[in-house]
């Protein structure tokens, strides 16, 4: 299939940026990074600079390739950019390829950005603290399977940033209620969770996120489906935390 | 060299527990006086890193992902072993032991499995206490599941996701480092080297690969976390970016490189659907309980799957394998895979695949029941190929998945290098020939949380304090190696991409050091690597410079060293002459054309030593003891 | 920073306070809008004018009713500060998006929405509440009690199309504003349940169109019958 790509390319993060075209020609059976690879192939081959974009596994779960396709997150299809195929694109279509957008994921070269704000706001407080060796037998614990589940779709997230991309607000929210739920869930994860929900947030606010419109853009992208439920869980234990937290 | 893999004395259920008293101790207020260098954040690195960091140590790590927690462990699927015999069925540290030595196919040491199956029962105690969510029964107990090669449930898994959640829960206690100031983490930053100082390994050289910058670090203790080289492949399982650099580079320094032939192909993975293809993606080896495999009795058979009458399919594996059926072990499968597309008899386009058939499920349970156990699998299925295996019969084919070869390490997990570990799939210890289902992720674990934190100190406890200084020639040397390493390729102008060569590195390494090796395509494999490390640094196409973001550079020089490993897994596999586990060669071979081994003249690690560019890797033999197993022949018919 | 400060001046703590004040506004929306149905009890206005002097002379009530100015006031001052640092986290836009994918119009639009209301209020308070207050609005009688007649004032306004219009539009820029805001405020103060969101939702939809809806009724009927 003959398609046109219109894609961002920017030098590095002080350069300015611009849409390039190019022509390309491929396999329906491709997927979207693959046809990314052969358009790389052929700049390669003229001697020109390939298109840079992260990637990894390519199995949709390592978070790593982040895409801005035709004005969606990880394109039409509600699942990471490298489990899209071209099969669903039309023969002749123009696709726009642009990095994800916001203050916080500064624009490394071409489609990469920096997502380390994401790390940051996890070692602000995205953790049990539990020391290795001082563990108990893990049966010892009961979780309810219901609780398990729960907890395990918060943790499913895969910390694409797709949500940030997808709100107008640039908000992490959907990212940030879900790493706090996974633990405000579990009995292990309660011992420590009013400061975890207040300084988890106030990292998130220091990295310059913006705040939720409950538009619910970012779980309507979301390619690990986590629900605004985290959001609303993720006010619920801030608010509780700030009103009866020791910490001033 | 004598290879002294320090495996201490006495029986085998108390090894570890004198070495742990044995071993010489760090005091806790000297502890923050040693600094170590963590390469890699993957299971094995991101516990190391964070359990070092707790007891005091300071803590350098480094990734070259944007982030600790996109390493490549998080796509492990399937589950994690432990012997905690939760089920009442029989399970014992023993028996994860047992198994574990005879799935290797008994090519692994008896005393570091043990060990592993010893700590395998605290992994799941600290990854609960973590917070990872393991699936639960209804009355809030931990759930098994049973895997290949076992015939208890001790299997426990996070959904299909379990590699993502440990690696979630060793991320997190990595963060909680890095957040103490214990961990100093380094993103987006290659090792491209190893540092020795009088003989000991002293430090590393990195590459930033933003900006290009190269510089060097030193440590008391460097530990190579950096998985393993399925990549030499081409097309594997491996995220794409996995690759040998790291260990192979210290392999350069002097460290061995042992069993390097010894490689895991998994039989039930998404073929391959043309020459644009990237990577390779996994379905679960649970397929094969209700999925029935075959080929068309006859070759070019056009027709598909669903008009094929009954009468015409060949059911090989059931046909040959009465007693197994599907579900022999992952080697035997992927063979006779491989055996049936060669005598034309493959499907689909490219002839390289078999059907993995759900038509009699579906009928005998019905549609829901097969949905239920399978449906996440087959979405992942249709997603990729966009054809739907409620239909029609999924095409697999068998594909590179993991390396049991590594670095050599003693019991302490040190190299041949003083103060150069390797943990987790970097190093060759634990699974002989062959990798048991959802061992991989236990020893990773196993390394990180509870070897190297002890074994540690050994080495430490004798090192001065001092730190050296970065001014040293040694790193000076190191890091002008690099510049020059990094000058010769972007100044090299030829034709092909490193793309190009990877993928004709991987064919050459695929066809004759694959699923099924022959001696004498073995030495035309050789000749043909030689050959292509000859086209690479004449032939090779580069764009950019070495002071930017550069994958293009990034890739050559992977493939550089992906060509020099690739001979050495070759001369491994000429080398030993029998078949066992993963490595079958066919001239070593049962009446019925199953692997044979020849326990009297290759029971041993083959560890290989570097000696200079285009000179031939020298041999040296540890010598595998056996005195709790027996060794017997495995049959599965 | 005082942690009552810190809490308000984060994300999450100005959100809680437009969803707070935006709450109370719906509360006072449904006793407003129930109050001026009595404009339609067809007595030529007494008991709507019965009812202005009870709401603007009663303590209680008034003691609320500045309750509701300062809400309105916090409200826009809020959504203000969250929209410009809103924007602030996305200082470069996309060069093509296509948002109406994953959204609704309603949620995306709620400072227009907003900014329309604010317009709204100032007018109709001036035409109104101004007028009542310090304007020279004429004096009724009944049962030898004075009255302003505020129902003469509203006959006035609305018997002018382009003010019923205006009303109109206004109402209908409410009606998406709440659709989306009365939901969105329950789930900024942390409702979010599998039992109760259907209820929530339905809730939010009825409240979003009846409530306009009765508003804009006053406009279109005393425009009609001014005919
Ligand atoms: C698809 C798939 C499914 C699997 N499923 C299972 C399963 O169900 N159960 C099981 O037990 N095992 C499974 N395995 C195997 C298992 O996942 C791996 O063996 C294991 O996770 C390896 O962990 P690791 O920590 O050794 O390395 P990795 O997780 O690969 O981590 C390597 C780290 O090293 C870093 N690194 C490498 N080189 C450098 C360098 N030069 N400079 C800086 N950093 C570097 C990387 O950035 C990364 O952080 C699976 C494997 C695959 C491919
Ligand atoms: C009768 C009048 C009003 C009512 C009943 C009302 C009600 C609400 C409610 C319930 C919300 C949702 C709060 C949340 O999401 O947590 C909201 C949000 C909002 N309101 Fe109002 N509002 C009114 C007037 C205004 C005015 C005058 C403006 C502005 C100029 C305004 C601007 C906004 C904005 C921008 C939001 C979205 C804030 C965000 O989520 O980012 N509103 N309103
Ligand atoms: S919440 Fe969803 S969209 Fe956001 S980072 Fe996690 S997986 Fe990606
Ligand atoms: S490359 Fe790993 S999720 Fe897409």
């Amino acid at each position: 299939m003959k398609l046109k790509l219109r894609i961002w390319r920017q030098k590095d993060a002080n350069s300015k940026g611009k849409l390039v075209d190019y022509d390309v020609d491929v396999n329906s059976h491709m997927s979207f990074l693959e046809m990314l690879d052969e358009l790389n192939e052929q700049l390669v081959e003229k001697g020109e600079e390939p298109v840079a974009f992260d990637h990894d596994c390519r199995e949709g779960i390592c978070g790593t390739c982040n895409l801005y396709i035709n004005g969606r997150p990880h394109g039409p299809v509600r699942t990471t950019t490298c489990q899209l195929h071209m099969r669903h694109f039309n023969e002749g279509e123009t696709i726009v390829i642009e990095p994800f957008r916001a203050k916080s994921f500064p624009i490394v070269k071409d489609l990469i950005i920096d997502r380390s704000s994401f790390d940051r706001i996890v070692q602000a407080g995205g953790y049990i603290s539990v020391n290795t060796g001082s563990a108990r037998d893990a049966n010892e614990t009961l979780i309810p399977k219901p609780i398990a589940d729960e907890a395990f779709n918060s943790a499913a997230c895969i910390a694409c940033g797709a949500c940030v991309a997808a709100c107008k607000n640039a908000s992490a929210m959907l990212f940030v209620g879900a790493q706090i739920s996974k633990f405000a869930l579990l009995p292990q994860g309660k011992a420590e969770r009013k400061t975890r929900a207040e300084k988890m947030v106030a990292q998130m606010d220091a990295e310059g996120f913006g705040a939720c419109s409950n538009i619910g853009a970012c779980s309507a992208e979301c390619p690990k489906e986590i629900s605004m439920a985290n959001i609303a869980r993720m006010n619920r234990e801030y608010f509780g935390a700030k009103l009866t937290s020791t910490n001033l | 060299m004598k290879l002294d893999s320090k495996i201490p004395e006495g029986p085998l259920a108390e090894k570890w527990n004198k070495h742990k008293f044995s071993v010489k101790l760090v005091n806790p207020a000297n502890k923050r006086k040693y600094d170590i260098i963590v390469v890699g954040t993957g299971l094995a690195g991101a516990s190391a890193a964070a359990s070092l960091a707790e007891l005091g140590y300071n803590v350098e790590a480094f990734t070259y992902h944007d982030s600790p927690r996109r390493a490549h462990s998080i796509a492990a699927q399937g589950g994690i072993n432990a012997a905690k015999n939760y089920q009442n069925d029989g399970d014992s540290i023993y028996r994860l032991f047992y198994d574990t030595i005879k799935g290797g196919d008994y090519r692994a040491r008896e005393g570091n499995v043990f060990r592993l199956a010893e700590v395998s029962v605290n992994i799941i105690d600290q990854c609960v206490a973590q917070g990872v969510p393991f699936a639960r029964e209804y009355g809030g107990l931990l759930s098994n599941r049973s895997f290949g090669g076992a015939q208890v449930s001790r299997t426990f898994y996070a959904r299909g996701q379990t590699g993502q959640q440990l690696l979630l829960g060793a991320y997190s206690s990595l963060s909680r480092q890095v957040a103490t100031g214990k961990v100093k983490m380094y993103t987006r930053t290659e090792v491209m080297d190893i540092v020795l100082v009088d003989g000991q390994a002293r430090g590393v050289v990195t590459r930033n690969l933003i900006t290009g910058k190269i510089e060097s670090h030193a440590a008391h203790a460097v530990l190579l976390c950096t998985g393993g080289y399925g990549n030499v492949f081409y097309l594997s399982t491996n995220a794409l970016n996995c690759n040998a650099s790291a260990t192979w580079r210290a392999h350069k320094k002097g460290a061995l490189f042992a069993n390097p032939c010894f490689t895991q192909i998994h039989p039930t993975c998404i073929p391959v659907s043309g020459e644009y293809q990237s990577k390779l993606t996994l379905m679960s080896e649970s397929l094969r309980n209700d999925g029935r495999v075959w080929v068309p009795k006859k070759g070019g058979d056009t027709r598909r799957a669903e008009d094929i009458p009954e009468a015409e399919r060949d059911y090989f594996l059931e046909r040959r394998y009465p007693a197994f059926g599907n579900l022999v072990p992952r080697d035997v499968a992927s063979r006779n895979a491989k055996y049936v597309c060669d005598e034309g008899r493959g499907v689909g386009d490219t002839k390289l695949a078999v059907y993995l058939d759900f038509a009699d499920a579906i009928r005998r349970d019905g549609l829901n029941v097969i949905s239920a156990k399978y449906g996440n699998l087959f979405e992942m299925y249709e997603k990729i190929t966009g054809e739907d295996p409620y239909k029609t019969a999924m095409r697999i084919y068998p594909a590179v998945h993991y390396t049991m070869g590594g670095l050599w390490v003693d019991y302490n997990l040190m190299t041949t290098i003083p103060g150069l570990y390797a943990l987790g799939e970097a190093n060759f210890s634990d699974h002989g020939a062959n990798r048991l289902g959802a061992s991989a992720l236990m020893q990773g674990l196993a390394d990180g949380y509870f070897v190297i934190p002890y074994t540690i100190g050994d080495y430490l406890a004798v090192m001065p304090w001092d730190k050296v200084s970065t001014d040293r020639p040694e790193f000076r040397e190191a890091e002008a190696s690099v510049h020059g390493m990094v000058n010769r390729l972007l100044t090299i102008k030829g034709e092909k991409s490193p793309n190009q060569i990877h993928k004709e590195l991987g064919k050459i390494i695929w066809d004759y050091c694959g699923m099924s090796r022959n001696a004498e395509g073995l030495k035309d494999a050789r000749q043909r690597v030689r050959s292509l490390q000859d086209e690479f640094w004449n032939n090779l196409k580069m764009v950019g410079t070495g002071d930017e973001l550069n994958h293009t550079l990034e890739k050559a020089s992977r493939v550089a060293d992906y060509l020099e490993l690739g001979e050495l897994m070759i001369v491994d596999a000429l080398n030993r002459d029998e078949s066992c586990g993963g490595h079958f060669r066919e001239e070593f071979q049962t009446e019925d054309g199953e692997a044979l081994r020849d326990d009297a003249n290759y029971a041993y690690v083959a560890a290989w030593a570097y000696k200079g560019a285009g000179k031939d890797s020298e041999l040296h033999k540890e010598d595998l003891v056996f005195e709790n197993v027996k060794l017997t022949q495995r049959s599965y018919k | 920073m005082s942690w009552v400060a810190q809490t308000l001046n984060s994300t999450l703590g100005r959100k809680l306070v437009v969803a707070l004040t935006g709450l109370f506004l719906c509360t006072f929306l449904i006793v407003h809008a129930s109050g001026n149905t009595l404009l339609f009890r067809g007595d030529g206005g007494q008991a709507f004018n019965e009812y202005t002097k009870f709401m603007t002379h009663n303590p209680f009530i008034k003691t609320v009713s500045y309750l509701l100015y300062t809400s309105i006031l916090v409200h826009v001052v809020y959504t203000a500060i969250l929209t410009f640092y809103n924007q602030k986290a996305r200082p470069v836009e996309y060069a093509y998006s296509k948002p109406s994918a994953n959204s609704t119009w309603a949620s995306r639009n709620m400072g227009f929405l907003g900014t329309i209301l604010l317009i709204f209020i100032v007018i109709h308070m001036k035409t109104f509440w101004y007028e009542m207050h310090f304007g020279n609005v004429p004096i009724v009688s009944y049962e030898g009690q004075e009255y302003k007649d505020l129902y003469a004032v509203v006959k006035w306004a609305f018997s002018q199309w382009w003010y019923a219009v205006f009303y109109v539009i206004s109402m209908v820029a409410l009606s998406f504003h709440l659709v989306h805001g009365f939901r969105s405020g329950f789930q900024t103060l942390g409702a979010n349940h599998p039992k109760y969101n259907p209820l929530l939702s339905k809730l939010s939809w009825a409240f979003g169109i009846i409530i306009p809806a009765v508003f804009a009724s006053m406009p279109v009927v005393v425009f009609l019958q001014s005919l």
